[in-house]
């Protein structure tokens, strides 16, 4: 049974893109555009050339870091709409150790990164300390805390970190996450070392919840509350725990655009909606950190290969936004899915 | 085999569903862009030797009534002055957010457009470092400076056309409360608020401006949200400078109109002519628009670019002087005669150098005390 239930987890995703990309090529014939050139070019824009494949990748990763950021809070039952604030926050923060600090780069590059990090993990703090203690709903807080960011960051950059310009000057290469081998290597795409740190954290995530004790506790919080409080754990201690870990994850995915992608922090004109991907990626990822990782790629190839896909197939950009939501909604439909797959078995049987 | 079916006819459902709303929102690119993907690799080839040019969107996007669209319209009438079409001589690249700005210039790049705008002081970064990558392409930013040889820097002398706009407010005006909705907080939008705020104080000092901004371009429920607020307030007549946020001004002022059609309230349009963005029944909220001829100098710069004559590395700077800078007098009815007559009156006295029009703050405060 378990097998099965392994097979299946595995299976509804792939179904779900697969029945996503039908509809959107049903809605693309219905549009008077041909949805083979259409998915070429999302294709070419995904791996045409080395360039594209550069920008996937900068695109995959703060993706995966913000997968992480819904999956790891969802395992504690907790829903972490906060990722979108969380980067925020751990972007500024990162460019500002980046911009303030004057150290070499064994130090001054952990450092900015680990400042993301931790501004993150404290914008999940807040959220998680009024759910463990007074038990204010995480989705309304966090809603709240994204604004809360985005406004102080954008005061911040004008007041403090600028003399009321849009962005900041770029980091030193000390603090910079960007490297010059990877550019030629990519033909000049923003391709940039925050990959392999974006994958160590979904390695950890696996590890801190499959194999710890921590994450024994964060898992049986998730399932239920009473029962875990009834066994002698300390449920407030976990919620807290769990949000600051997710911000912080959330918080890393800042420091990577900040420190690797843009080299700054610009005035931001309204969410970057990594955060709010992240979402559609824990869900796409079912919440694991495996999962989270082949989601957030597909994810990023979908995102980028989209753009090459109104200049190269003339298929304008609204249709394939809605092609993108039609994956995401199969996704979301994934127990009808579930459904039809069980039924079917019992009739074969 | 019944579950399949009902799964096929769901899915079928679902996308004739998704098909209709795609309709509505595809409709306008349709006549150019039939047989786009075929059209495309072929042409390229062929017009090797050829003149082409394209631009990036920022995140208000090509149809935003306001920025964008004008420069779009503004390669439209270059492209159809030599007989291009889209896809095939020019086109544009959508920008959803910020980190699409260098993946759609450099697709323009790869599919050899000779020369790209950036539209909005957004890309200034971007254009820069794609420009210094690419030194064999020519580049325009639009709204900012960059400092690369083959980049080419159009800016507005905005702070002249929301002066006339003031002017005009504060001859309209009845409650002597303006207001002001700005998009970002950033230099170039500070050269509107300010241009405004001097030329409504320099018809009548006791004006007040109440000043928002909605910290988007493309937030047009937060614009209707502060709109409201103003209108709330005493506020009868608000400029925007906010792109597609503006939109949301424009619908609140609609709607109040709507329930009581004898309140005056008015909103200034900015970029493009707003009229039409204005109309209601028989009413127009419009009292008249900041016109920044976005296309103007769109069109101009790719003539310059395709006869050989590109001004890379310069600065241009489009004003009243070019007829690039404009103030809408198709409201007829509410920019009547004695406005439109003041308005002539603060341009020609712009124009022979008796005022010096403040750009940031600081200007309008020393601005302010010499009136």
């Amino acid at each position: 049974m378990t097998s099965n239930n392994k097979f299946l987890s595995l299976l509804i995703p792939v179904i779900s893109v697969i029945l996503g990309l039908i509809a959107g090529a049903i809605i693309m014939l219905f549009s008077g555009y041909n949805p083979i050139d259409g998915y070429l070019a999302l294709w070419r824009g995904a791996f045409g050339d080395a360039f594209t494949i550069g920008e996937t990748i900068r695109r995959i990763t703060p993706l995966i870091l913000t997968g992480l950021a819904v999956a790891f809070a969802f395992r504690t039952g907790l829903f972490n709409i906060g990722a979108e604030g969380q980067v925020i926050v751990g972007w500024l923060a990162a460019v500002w150790v980046g911009l303030a600090v004057d150290a070499p780069m064994i130090i001054h590059l952990p450092l900015a990164v680990l400042a993301g990090g931790i501004a993150g993990g404290i914008w999940g703090f807040v959220p998680g300390l009024l759910k463990a203690k007074i038990g204010v709903h995480e989705v309304i807080v966090t809603i709240m805390m994204n604004y809360i960011a985005l406004f102080i960051t954008n005061e911040i950059i004008r007041s403090v970190l600028t003399d009321h310009a849009t962005k900041t000057d770029r980091i030193p290469e000390t603090a910079s996450l960007s490297s010059e081998w990877l550019q030629t290597l990519t033909f000049y795409s923003r391709l940039h070392y925050g990959i392999l740190i974006a994958l160590f954290a979904a390695a950890v995530m696996w590890f801190l919840i499959q194999r710890t004790t921590i994450g024994y506790e964060l898992k049986a919080v998730g399932f239920n509350q009473h029962a875990s409080k009834y066994a002698g754990m300390n449920v407030s201690k976990n919620i807290i725990l769990s949000m600051v870990i997710a911000g912080g994850f959330a918080g890393l995915a800042g420091a990577m655009e900040g420190l690797g992608t843009y080299g700054n922090i610009s005035v931001m004109s309204g969410f970057t909606n990594l955060g709010f991907d992240g979402i559609a990626v824990a869900l796409l990822g079912a919440n694991n950190a495996f999962g989270v990782v082949l989601a957030a790629i597909l994810f990023g190839v979908l995102k980028e290969g989209a753009g090459e896909m109104p200049t190269g197939a003339g298929v304008p950009t609204e249709l394939v936004d809605i092609i993108i939501a039609l994956i995401i909604f199969f996704v979301a439909s994934s127990y009808i899915i579930r459904w039809v797959i069980l039924r079917f078995k019992k009739e074969g049987k | 085999m019944k579950n399949r079916k009902l799964v096929l006819l769901f899915a079928l459902l679902l996308s004739l569903g998704m098909l209709l709303a795609a309709c509505g929102g595809g409709a306008d690119d349709e006549d150019t862009n039939d047989e786009g993907s075929t059209g495309n690799d072929a042409t390229n080839e062929e017009e090797a030797e050829d003149f082409s040019a394209a631009m990036v969107t920022d995140v208000g996007g090509v149809d935003d009534k306001s920025f964008n669209q004008s420069a779009w319209e503004g390669l439209n009438a270059w492209g159809e002055e030599h007989g291009l079409s889209q896809g095939n001589g020019f086109d544009y690249a959508q920008s959803d957010d910020v980190s699409d700005y260098i993946p759609n210039l450099n697709r323009l790049i790869r599919d050899d457009y000779n020369l790209i705008f950036g539209i909005g002081f957004e890309l200034q970064e971007s254009i820069e470092e794609v420009a210094k990558q690419n030194s064999d392409k020519h580049f325009a930013l639009v709204d900012d400076v960059v400092e690369v040889p083959n980049a080419v820097s159009i800016l507005f002398k905005e702070h002249q056309g929301s002066f006339l706009a003031g002017v005009a407010a504060a001859q309209k005006t009845t409650t002597n409360k303006l207001g002001f909705v700005g998009g970002v907080d950033s230099p170039l939008i500070n050269k509107f608020e300010v241009g405004f705020i001097a030329g409504a104080k320099s018809v009548n000092p006791d004006i007040e401006v109440d000043v928002q901004y909605a910290e988007s371009f493309a937030d047009s429920s937060k614009g209707k949200m502060i709109a409201s607020d103003m209108y709330n307030d005493g506020v009868d007549i608000i400029y925007h400078a906010s792109g597609a946020t503006g939109n949301g001004v424009f619908n609140e002022a609609r709607d109040l109109k709507n329930s009581d059609p004898d309140r005056d309230i008015w909103v200034i349009g900015v970029d493009r002519d707003q009229y039409e963005e204005g109309e209601i029944g028989d009413h127009n909220v419009t009292l008249t628009s900041m016109v920044k001829r976005v296309d103007v100098a769109v069109q101009d710069v790719t003539n310059l670019a395709m006869n050989g004559d590109f001004p890379g590395g310069e600065t241009l700077e489009f004003g009243l002087e070019d007829n690039a800078i404009d103030i809408a007098t198709t409201n007829e009815d509410a920019m009547n005669q004695e406005i439109i007559d003041s308005v002539n009156e603060w341009e020609e006295k712009i124009l022979n150098g008796d005022v010096d029009i403040p750009k940031t703050h600081d200007e309008l405060d020393t601005f302010l005390e010499s009136l």
